[in-house]
């Protein structure tokens, strides 16, 4: 089954004909996935020169034409809140938002729209999202990944990929990997992803990767306790990993999020956390693949 | 970006914040100019330093001496306030053992405190609105607050729909025990404050202590304002406020070539792309025994100059001992990365051990490229292998 995106995904790109969605479209074309057109406000009626795909001047009208269930937005950070603002007005059911840099209370404003609207949102500053074999939504290299039974979920691009090519060097292989990204204010957060993978069957373990800043990962690591470590519950082994711990206090390391402002924020307290719920940690990021195989023997 | 007490000030005063008249100094002798402007007779010199606790901070000159904010009651003691500060190093707890220069004082009317208090904004994460904190322990480190006595933190959060109401403001009011004209002041000044936030798109303003004062008036005696670096391509008039003397002169050359780059006390200098993984590489370097010189994300785009660049930056760093190459090709590609580091380390004639990992797009162009370069990189198969090898070459080194 998979969770999120699958073969009956229908993508659409705003920012369709910049060179990050021109790019990205024609790799997850080449990817197998669906994609069936997309939007550059002032370029409406025309083909895109490449993807041979429609132009769009509006969301709402490219849904319409395209019958578009999915956006991913390469649109640069000024703009972009703008443009999510114009997905969840279309009601398009998933939007993703890969663009780094948008300003923080533009999302505020963003979390606001997406308050009972039709529309999920995965990012911003995030990889995007992707099940093997079936639809690649995002700027993640394809070749690494592998159908299969790890559902991965991460505030961090590359750390990802780290995890993609040891679960798939392990044989085990993904399900659906979600990079949730990693600004402060942002659609989906670990727990979302990982009720959706509590839930799915194909999903037999999960690999959630955290990061400094903030207390998601905690919250998860209690949410799990209660709805997967727990008599009657699904039991799916869940290897966790937090970056940062050598980061040091009050100094923001790339990520907008990604900075310890005290208290329960720093890597340790976390995987402590994570530990305490049933979560198998990894001590090293180069340990994910192997933790997990490790965890999947009990 | 974090700015200075006074910038901070004479923005907010600019929203309609109440804030003491003051006036900023770069000599004793416009310290005596402050002073003069002022009705005294009691005045607060202040070092201008982008961190806090400068009052109980010492300084390096004089470290018996008194701290970094000083309230004095005449103009000659305004003056010799100054003078004891400028081009002095400031030692606070969050300075660390370094200190900071003064180059610059404020100097600013005295003020009849009755009470302190603290108002806080930012982003809060939990519920992605902007929050409002306050609380009767004005003066006080908030985190050391909210660690011992979370109770005593009143929190509101703002519907950026409808924007900051009133109630708001009574209810934190009324909760820090405020009466009377006090509450209207009150509501006055943090709407003032919520709306400077807004439009200046901070990321924190912190009013530590907010004073009320003996005729019930509500004033900053503090500000702490810094801005959402994203958002700043809005507000370019903020721009001249950038304070290039308060940043690590390494983290600066590297903002200026657009790359992300924290310094740090350690001896293997690493190069990766993507956050997460640039934290995860020092981790593992950690974990393996030596530590990181310091962070650096070099981002999906990297080619030839930025390679370049950032090895420059990295090898400008004298405790660095060896560098590490971690980069995981998604969007970045390992033939461009490739071609980076053989230039960089032709250009720069790079002295230390250089190991590097490749892994993901274009991978065997990439370590065909390293191999045929003539150069002496260690290669390394995956991130532990990585780890390990620079980890040795530096303990060889040694």
């Amino acid at each position: 089954m998979a969770v999120l995106v699958d073969q009956n995904t229908r993508v659409m790109t705003q920012g369709f004909t910049g060179a990050q969605g021109t790019f990205h479209a024609s790799q997850g074309i080449a990817y197998g996935s669906t994609y069936v057109g997309g939007t550059t406000p002032g370029k409406g009626g025309t083909m895109h020169p490449e993807l041979n795909l429609p132009v769009f001047d509006t969301v709402a009208e490219c849904v319409a034409k395209t019958q578009a269930n999915a956006s991913v937005i390469y649109v640069p950070a000024p703009f972009a809140a703008d443009a999510i603002l114009e997905a969840i007005d279309a009601e398009l059911p998933l939007i993703i938002c890969i663009t780094e840099g948008i300003p923080v209370l533009d999302m505020v404003k963003v979390k606001r729209a997406l308050g009972g609207s039709k529309s999920i949102l995965v990012g911003p500053n995030c990889p995007g999202v992707i099940t093997p074999d079936a639809c690649k939504i995002g700027i993640m290299p394809g070749h690494i990944h592998k159908r299969g039974s790890v559902g991965v979920v991460s505030r961090s691009g590359t750390l990802t990929y780290e995890a993609v090519a040891q679960t798939t060097a392990a044989g085990l292989g993904q399900s659906t990997c979600v990079g949730i990204g990693g600004d402060p204010v942002k659609g989906m957060d670990f727990i979302d992803v990982l009720e959706l993978f509590l839930k799915d069957d194909e999903t037999k373990s999960i690999v959630m990767i955290g990061e400094i800043g903030g207390q998601s990962e905690i919250n998860a690591a209690e949410f799990l306790k209660k709805e997967n470590f727990a008599p009657g519950k699904p039991n799916k082994p869940v290897v966790g990993f937090i970056a940062g711990a050598t980061a040091p206090p009050g100094r923001r390391m790339g990520h907008a999020g990604a900075v310890i402002s005290g208290g329960k924020d720093t890597a340790e307290a976390k995987m402590e956390a994570m530990a305490a719920a049933g979560i198998h940690v990894a001590d090293s990021p180069a340990a994910l693949g192997s933790t997990m195989v490790k965890a999947l023997k009990g | 970006m974090n700015i200075h007490e006074y910038q901070g000030k004479e923005l907010l005063r600019r929203y309609g914040v109440a804030v003491l008249d003051g006036h900023v100094a770069w000599t004793p002798e416009e310290a005596v100019k402050a002073a003069e402007a002022l009705p005294g007779p009691v005045y607060v010199v202040k070092s201008q330093i982008h961190a806090g606790g400068r009052g109980a901070g010492r300084f390096k000159e004089d470290p018996n001496g008194k701290g970094g904010v000083r309230v004095v009651k005449s103009i000659a003691d305004v003056q010799a306030a100054a003078d004891a500060m400028l081009g002095k190093t400031l030692v606070t707890k969050q300075t660390g053992e370094a200190g900071k220069l003064v180059s610059r004082v404020y100097v600013e009317d005295g003020c009849d405190i009755k009470r302190e208090l603290y108002l806080g904004l930012l982003v809060d994460r939990d519920t992605s609105r902007l929050t409002i904190m306050a609380s009767t322990e004005g003066g006080m480190e908030i985190e050391e607050v909210a660690e011992n006595h979370p109770e005593k933190i009143l929190k509101v959060a703002v519907d950026p729909a409808s924007g900051i109401s009133g109630y708001h403001c009574r209810k934190l009011a009324f909760g820090l025990g405020l009466e009377g004209k006090q509450v209207a002041s009150f509501t006055k000044f943090v709407t003032a404050l919520y709306g400077a936030f807004i439009e200046l798109d901070c990321m924190i303003v912190e009013i530590n202590p907010l004073v009320v004062t003996g005729a019930g008036d509500i004033v900053a005696l503090d500000a702490k304002v810094s801005f959402d670096d994203s958002a700043l391509f809005r507000h370019k008039d903020l721009e001249e406020l950038r304070d290039d003397s308060e940043m690590d002169p390494k983290e600066l050359d590297a903002v200026k070539h657009d790359l992300n780059y924290v310094a740090l006390d350690g001896e293997i200098g690493c190069m990766v792309n993507g956050a997460g993984l640039a934290m995860a590489t020092m981790d593992i370097i950690k974990l393996y025994g030596s530590s990181p010189a310091n962070f650096l994300d070099v981002g999906g785009t990297a080619n030839a100059a930025r390679v370049t660049e950032a090895f420059r930056i990295i090898t400008s760093d004298a405790n660095v001992k060896a560098i590490l190459v971690n980069i995981f090709g998604g969007i970045a590609k390992c033939d461009m990365i490739a071609e980076g580091i053989v230039v960089a380390s032709k250009n720069l004639s790079l002295k230390v051990p250089l190991v590097v990992r490749l892994e993901g797009t274009n991978v065997e162009l990439g370590k065909k490229i390293l191999a045929e370069s003539g150069l002496a990189i260690i290669p390394a198969d995956n991130l532990a292998d990585a780890a390990q090898k620079v980890v040795a070459a530096v303990k060889k080194a040694a």
